[in-house]
């Protein structure tokens, strides 16, 4: 009796280890693979052949299409520069420069990955559309409601991500540090 | 009590196993992954355009809303596939995915080097039925190898401002992705792209 309980115990266990370490991982990612620039996150080999099997979890478990190394890469923050996370009630300022590419876009989703509605249908930024001062440099304000210049709609939702894509970039696999990828910092500058 | 412990134990590590094999599995298992997504709305063989992402409904989560975006959901059994995609004016790439949504070849305009993306889509077998036959001209499309039998390509034209994406559109509707019929009697292999 005592054995048939243990055994019974230990399969339990072993249950809810199992299948909470793997829920634990297909939805919050691992640090395996990684290239962390800033607040900013890609996971290069997603793109490739040789994904690894938590990043393929994660994207069965999603539904995403991860982009192909051959047509770009993609980074997501969920953070500002200081790990606060971002919040759509407040203000915050993206800028600086990308990495170099022929193309790249920013997109606000929210936590599942769905765009955010807005009045203006204003989802995110292509580098062809986005307003830059004279030295190239640009400057996105995030908030809830308008702001002058490059003003990306937040919906006032509490938490989003941003997503950087680099269409047709050097960046990738190879990638390590900021000096090769100058990421846009991200800061929020007030809270209401 | 010795005996609890070692329950406690036993069962971490079987745990770990029982994680493991999950991870290994969720591919396979997931309903709601890319391709299962697709299924339903879009033709096999042929090239189906995408509706626009829009916070109300977007056939996937995370899609670039940047882009006009068309699927061609292919199935090898009845013979190599046949690709051509026309550039569009900013931007277009052809991606490829494996049945598990694995991306294991993508190209872009750049890359093609021309006006028209031209691919051929053959599995491993297929491929190594082809004719080796000296340069013939004609040939100089680009042959990829699909590692599993059934998958997607992803056809991308960037709009870079929202005014052109009724061109990006176009640029799309005028691909095909069809079955090849006629059995590639004169065809010389292009040296073969990378993975």
């Amino acid at each position: 009796m005592r054995l048939i309980l243990l055994t019974l115990l230990a399969l339990i266990i072993a249950t809810a280890v199992g299948i909470g370490a793997t829920w634990m991982t297909a939805t919050r990612g691992t640090e395996l693979g990684t290239l962390t620039i800033g607040a900013w996150t890609a996971r290069p080999r997603t793109g490739t052949a040789e994904v690894d099997p938590y990043s393929r979890a994660s994207i069965a478990r999603s539904g995403e299409l991860p982009v192909g190394t051959g047509d770009g890469i993609a980074f997501t923050a969920t953070t500002d520069d200081r790990k606060k996370p971002l919040d759509g009630r407040c203000d915050v300022l993206v800028s600086g420069v990308t990495p170099a590419a022929r193309f790249w876009t920013l997109t606000l989703y929210d936590t599942n990955g769905h765009l955010v509605a807005n009045s203006l249908q204003r989802y995110g930024f292509t580098s062809q559309e986005i307003v830059r001062s004279s030295d190239g440099a640009f400057e996105v304000r995030i908030a809830s409601r308008s702001r002058a210049g490059n003003w990306l709609p937040t919906g006032g939702i509490e938490r989003y991500a941003l997503m950087l894509r680099l269409y047709d970039t050097p960046v990738g696999v190879a990638t390590r540090t900021q000096r090769d990828a100058p990421m846009p910092s991200i800061a929020t500058v007030g809270c209401p | 009590m010795i005996r609890l412990l070692f329950a406690i134990i036993g069962g971490v590590l079987l745990g770990g196993v029982v994680h493991l094999v999950s991870v290994l599995a969720l591919p396979r298992i997931a309903t709601q992954d890319a391709y299962s997504r697709l299924t339903p709305i879009t033709k096999l063989n042929a090239v189906t355009a995408l509706p626009l992402a829009s916070p109300n409904s977007a056939p996937m989560p995370f899609m670039d809303p940047a882009f006009a975006v068309a699927i061609c959901r292919y199935d090898l059994s009845s013979g190599p596939i046949k690709l051509a995609v026309p550039v569009s004016q900013a931007y277009t790439s052809v991606s490829f995915y494996t049945r598990n949504d694995v991306a294991y070849y993508a190209i872009n305009d750049r890359s093609a080097g021309r006006r028209v993306i031209e691919l051929d889509l053959m599995t491993e077998a297929q491929h190594a039925e082809l004719p080796e036959d000296e340069d013939v001209t004609a040939a100089d499309r680009l042959i990829i190898d699909s590692p599993s039998q059934t998958g997607l390509i992803v056809l991308k034209a960037l709009a870079p401002e929202p005014g052109l994406m009724p061109q990006a559109q176009a640029a799309l509707a005028a691909s095909s992705c069809k079955v090849q019929t006629e059995p590639p009697v004169k065809q010389a292999e292009r040296p073969q792209a990378k993975r």
